[in-house]
């Protein structure tokens, strides 16, 4: 992390590559959470994704933020498939048309990660507490801009993210999900943590891993 | 886990490059992106009918794909939905110049992905109409959830649309009459034993010698309540009554009655539960005027059933018996 405080197209990369790394980790925890009350498949479907994901990497690092989140989102939306495939995709088309030139500076990587998270909500339609990957996602992202409203240093800020979106994932175990799979199960999705919500916050932890310095 | 596999990663291609071979004359497969078209495809100036969803549900959607049903399948991942670049490939490989219309089961991913492809389609100039399917009475359906799941109507919606489009409607015509079966079906299934999806390796859930899930879906996810196993007229009982509470069904209905295997169960168990069904109906002067029973919507080797009723009009039930040629559901062709 340099002094000043921007933020590279490299780094946004090595966020990239230790979300997939992670989500080989946790890939069949990730499953075992869809087995409770979907129909297990996001640990399979996101480790798919972001394989390829690294794949395209590999072949040649894209020239800025918004072609690197552009080919990632792309890239997610046609390997993922289930809900999870059109909301990373989004996310990250999001994140990559909010995330203006070479470099971003906090509050434009801020700026870009509320717009995936309000194109996540847009395309799902869920809402807080609904059971989804919103619930921790959008804590993150409050969590985030408070802290950097308080003049926090970006690496603070991120893992001030990322304890807010761990929250946010452990407080969707007793909802009963009224968005997804898991809501046709009504009172029964109860009691068992939300897949997506899991995924999400891994990401946002691998954010504050990546800046930590 | 026990299963005819080489790796489970290449379970649909190795399945859709066998399909290819033993159905040559009816349908065609491309493998990147992932579609089966039929034969003739594209039919000018005939509205295409695009069906689409997770693999594991076989005969569904490929088996329907030839002649009176459905113009092109996209299989996705094994209950997991395609993606909106296989559908927008698959949706310009029938566009005949009259447009294309998406069946879509009301699941969130599927929703999803098809919005997405619908909205690069008409990018691309292609006119697209998409049909919601949602007849699964297991669900409460409620502002606070995803709406009811879209099954057993699936099927009975591909074939009579599928033959509108064949005597050449307008999209605008085969999306309404898609939706008129949509409204008029109901459906509910049940399982006896969980199924195992490949990739996963383990059953979804686990479920005693003596229980039943009541109210499951297709996916292998568990069902809204788990209770003790009863015979199979108590079954039946329990489900039609759902189902013909729900629309509601009422004596002098003439429906299509359809007993629906989910993969694991044969035959000999679905024509009993097809008489179980048919007395039911008969004592609420119900008459079944139409049936198909077997094995269409499947949920891998998970056993149990599904049962639909559709409330039969003259236009569906002559469009029922038009002709068809797929893998799946094959007569008068």
């Amino acid at each position: 992390m340099s002094g000043a405080e921007e933020i590279t197209t490299g780094e946004l990369v090595a966020w990239l590559r230790r979300f997939a790394a992670a989500v080989e980790e946790v890939k069949d925890e990730l499953t075992r959470l869809d087995s409770a009350i979907g129909d297990a498949d996001h640990g399979t479907n996101m480790s798919r994704g972001m394989t390829a994901v690294v794949a395209k990497l590999d072949a040649g690092e894209p020239a800025d933020a918004p072609a690197l989140m552009r080919a990632v989102g792309m890239t997610l939306i046609s390997k993922v498939g289930g809900a999870g495939g059109p909301l990373y995709g989004t996310f990250f088309l999001q994140f990559g048309s909010a995330a203006g030139g070479d470099t971003l500076t906090p509050q434009g990587w801020l700026g870009a990660f509320e717009a995936g998270v309000a194109g996540v909500q847009a395309r799902g339609k869920a809402e807080p507490q609904d059971k989804t990957m919103v619930d921790a996602l959008l804590p993150a992202a409050a969590a985030m801009r408070a802290a950097i409203g308080e003049g926090a240093a970006f690496a603070d800020a991120l893992a001030a993210a990322a304890d807010a979106a761990e929250d946010g994932m452990r407080a969707t175990i007793p909802l009963v999900a009224r968005k997804g799979r898991a809501s046709y199960l009504g009172e029964r999705s109860a009691g068992h943590q939300d897949p997506g919500a899991t995924s999400s916050a891994l990401l946002v932890r691998c954010a504050a891993q990546t800046w930590a310095g | 886990m026990k299963k005819l596999l080489n790796d489970p990663a290449d379970l649909v291609a190795d399945s859709l490059r066998g399909m290819a071979a033993a159905h040559g004359d009816i349908l065609r497969v491309n493998l990147d992106p992932a579609y089966v078209v039929r034969a003739d495809a594209p039919v000018a100036g005939k509205v295409g009918v695009l069906s689409g969803g997770g693999s594991g549900h076989e005969p569904m959607h490929g088996g329907f794909v030839g002649r009176g049903m459905l113009d092109v399948a996209c299989p996705g991942e094994v209950f997991t939905s395609p993606t909106p670049d296989q559908m927008l490939e698959a949706t310009k490989a029938v566009d005949g110049g009259a447009g294309v219309l998406h069946i879509v089961k009301n699941y969130t991913g599927d929703v999803l992905n098809f919005e997405m492809a619908a909205d690069l389609a008409r990018e691309e100039g292609v006119t697209v109409e998409a049909v919601v399917i949602d007849d699964d009475v297991a669900v409460q359906d409620s502002l606070y959830t995803a709406g009811r799941r879209g099954v057993g109507a699936t099927v009975l919606a591909e074939k009579i649309v599928g033959a509108a489009a064949e005597e050449g409607k307008d999209l605008a015509t085969v999306a309404d009459l898609c939706r008129r079966v949509d409204d008029r079906a109901r459906s509910m299934g049940m399982a006896l034993t969980s199924c195992t999806v490949p990739s996963a390796g383990t059953p979804t859930f686990e479920l005693g010698e003596d229980e039943m899930e009541i109210g499951i879906g297709i996916h292998g996810e568990p069902g809204r309540e788990r209770l003790p196993l009863e015979r199979a007229r108590d079954i039946v009982g329990r489900m039609a009554t759902a189902i013909v509470e729900d629309l509601p069904f009422a004596s002098g209905d003439r429906v299509l009655a359809f007993v629906n295997g989910m993969g694991g169960t044969p035959l000999i168990e679905l024509y009993l539960v097809f008489e179980e069904l048919r007395r039911f109906l008969e004592e609420r002067d119900i008459t079944i005027a139409r049936s198909l029973v077997g094995s269409y919507i499947t949920s891998l080797e998970m056993a149990g059933c599904s049962i639909t009723l559709l409330q039969l009009d003259d236009e569906m039930t002559r469009l029922w018996d038009a002709p068809v040629r797929t893998a799946g559901l094959r007569w008068g062709a």
